[in-house]
């Protein structure tokens, strides 16, 4: 027991450090610069390639893209093209697949991807009398593709170990079985018992789950190098976002008169922070919609900069490559090893930011479900 | 595209997706999975429970067989010791009758011994008397003749003649 609260608290300190130092990093100067640098590099390509870019290198992995690029030899790209599904308003539907677009290079239909603010790579609608504009966007991008990679992934587990469990009720776990019921108890009872409560927490346990091992397995699919794996999915403001509303929404709708009370009647502060300013409710108020908020920023922040930093290790080996081709192998070395130590960190962050959405998921809906005491 | 621009399309992909996985894993993962473990949870438990009763039993079983095995002990050594106070009771008895038994005999025995004596006497005092009339009278009628004053004498002679 105690050993495992020290494991716990370890893995929590070591959480908090990670998301603090990611967090730091992205707002005080990283981000800004390095999407500076990008749009700087789609200008220096247009007009000649050769020179490496890293931050283009970088922020072309991560962002979201409508072809899944595999390979690039030279002058010739290897990728697999992805359908691509628009809507605009005066050429209605159109859905084609991205090798239309010869990996932004062309024009098709009036359809192209953009280069400049305010759609950078993004697909953009030249309309009849030249104005610019962006269509409705559904296509299945490469996160998108990988999303769905991720949920054949799931269904295939979660489907045949229910099966397992059906065949051969009442007896010890077996193959796959053996993988997942220690990760279900775990979510069971470390995280939904003690923070929803003994009386409620079932109905919850099916959101928790699907949460759980919806990032984790995402997580983990973005750390194989090699399609279909590689995609930055769980990195993806809108996925998170999704997931984190998800949230929101069902503590919302959960909500206790006592969370309510909580939270515009706060018990136990002086009668004059909430009459006649209300200053107490709109914090809590404000709170409300923070908590999913961090929920948002903390799984896209960890899991991007994880793949910023692979990226980062493997620019390397290309920037000093660039200035000397010995001293490029070199450094591969030493990236090559540092890569691989990261790997290993990413591999226990792709767990921990799993386990940490759920958990503070668990905590919010147990806020939302308190009786009175 | 924005890195910190959620995008729409991904939002509307993302929400569906999640949405019907997190219904299908409901209905055909989750649901089973959490329930089987359920009762698995329970079954381990009322297993452990009952184990756990049986033993008692056992346990109290035991301490039972040791208090009849104990009182069967008890109870063979009281039989045993009626059973040989019995014996003796009976082997006594035995030679008490025996004893009396004998004591019967002999004073029957006794008895009849004493009635045949007697029986022999009275005829040996009969014959006596006859062959003493008999001798009586051989004499008599050799030396003497019939008379009074004879007869006398020999009636005192018998008189006198007391055998017993």
């Amino acid at each position: 027991m105690i050993e495992g609260k020290v494991i716990k608290l370890v893995l929590a300190i070591f959480a908090l450090y990670l998301s603090q130092n990611t967090l730091g990093s992205d707002t005080t100067g990283n981000l800004p610069v390095a999407v500076q640098h990008n749009a700087h590099a789609e200008n220096h390509s247009a007009d000649g390639h050769g020179k490496f870019e890293a931050g283009k290198f970088m922020f072309e992995h991560i962002e979201d893209a409508y072809e899944w690029h595999i390979l690039s030899w030279k002058d010739n790209h290897i990728s697999v093209p992805l359908p691509v599904i628009l809507y605009s308003r005066e050429k209605g539907l159109n859905i084609f697949m991205s090798s239309k677009l010869k990996h932004g290079h062309a024009e098709y239909k009036g359809f192209f991807i953009s280069h400049e603010p305010p759609h950078e790579n993004r697909i953009v609608e030249r309309l009849g009398n030249g104005e610019i504009v962006a269509p409705l966007d559904v296509s299945v991008t490469k996160n998108i593709a990988s999303l769905f990679v991720g949920i054949i992934i799931i269904l295939t587990i979660f489907l045949s170990v229910a099966k397992a469990y059906n065949q051969r009720p009442l007896q010890a776990p077996r193959g796959l079985q053996s993988w997942v019921e220690p990760m279900i108890i775990f979510v069971r009872d470390e995280i939904a018992r003690p923070s929803i409560g003994e009386k409620k927490f079932e109905k919850f346990m099916p959101y928790l789950l699907t949460v759980f091992f919806f990032i984790w397995i995402n997580n983990m699919l973005g750390l194989v190098p090699i399609p279909p794996g590689g995609a930055n999915l769980t990195g993806n403001i809108a996925v998170t976002m999704v997931l984190a509303l998800f949230t929101f929404i069902l503590t919302t709708i959960h909500g206790t008169k006592v969370y309510w009370g909580h939270i515009f009647n706060t018990p136990g502060v002086p009668w004059w922070l909430k009459i006649p300013i209300p200053l107490m409710p709109f914090v809590e108020l404000i709170g409300v919609f923070t908590k999913p908020f961090v929920l948002m920023v903390r799984l896209f922040a960890n899991i991007t900069a994880g793949h910023i930093i692979a990226m980062g290790f493997l620019s390397l080996i290309f920037l000093f490559g660039q200035m000397n081709q010995l001293f490029g192998y070199g450094v591969s070395v030493i990236s090559v090893f540092f890569l691989i130590f990261m790997t290993f960190l990413e591999l226990l962050v792709a767990f921990i930011q799993a386990y940490v959405f759920t958990f503070l998921s668990a905590v919010y809906f147990g806020m939302a479900v308190e009786e009175h005491h | 595209m924005g890195l910190l621009m959620p995008h729409f399309g991904t939002i509307i992909w993302m929400t569906i997706s999640f949405i019907i996985v997190f219904l299908i894993l409901k209905k055909f993962a989750w649901k089973p999975i959490l329930n089987s473990l359920k009762t698995r949870d329970k079954s381990i438990e009322d297993a452990l429970l009952s184990a756990d009763r049986t033993r008692k039993e056992m346990q109290k079983i035991q301490a039972d067989n040791e208090i009849i095995l104990a009182e069967a002990k008890l109870e063979r050594d009281k039989i045993l010791k009626e059973a040989r106070d019995l014996k003796e009771n009976i082997i006594n008895e035995a030679k008490q009758k025996a004893v009396e038994e004998s004591g019967k005999i002999l004073d029957s025995a006794r008895e009849a011994l004493k009635a045949e004596r007697l029986a022999v006497v009275k005829e040996i005092k009969e014959q006596i008397a006859g062959l003493s009339i008999a001798i009586a009278e051989k004499i008599l009628q050799e030396k003497l003749e019939t008379s009074n004053e004879q007869k006398v004498v020999i009636e005192k002679f018998i008189h006198d003649l007391k055998l017993n």
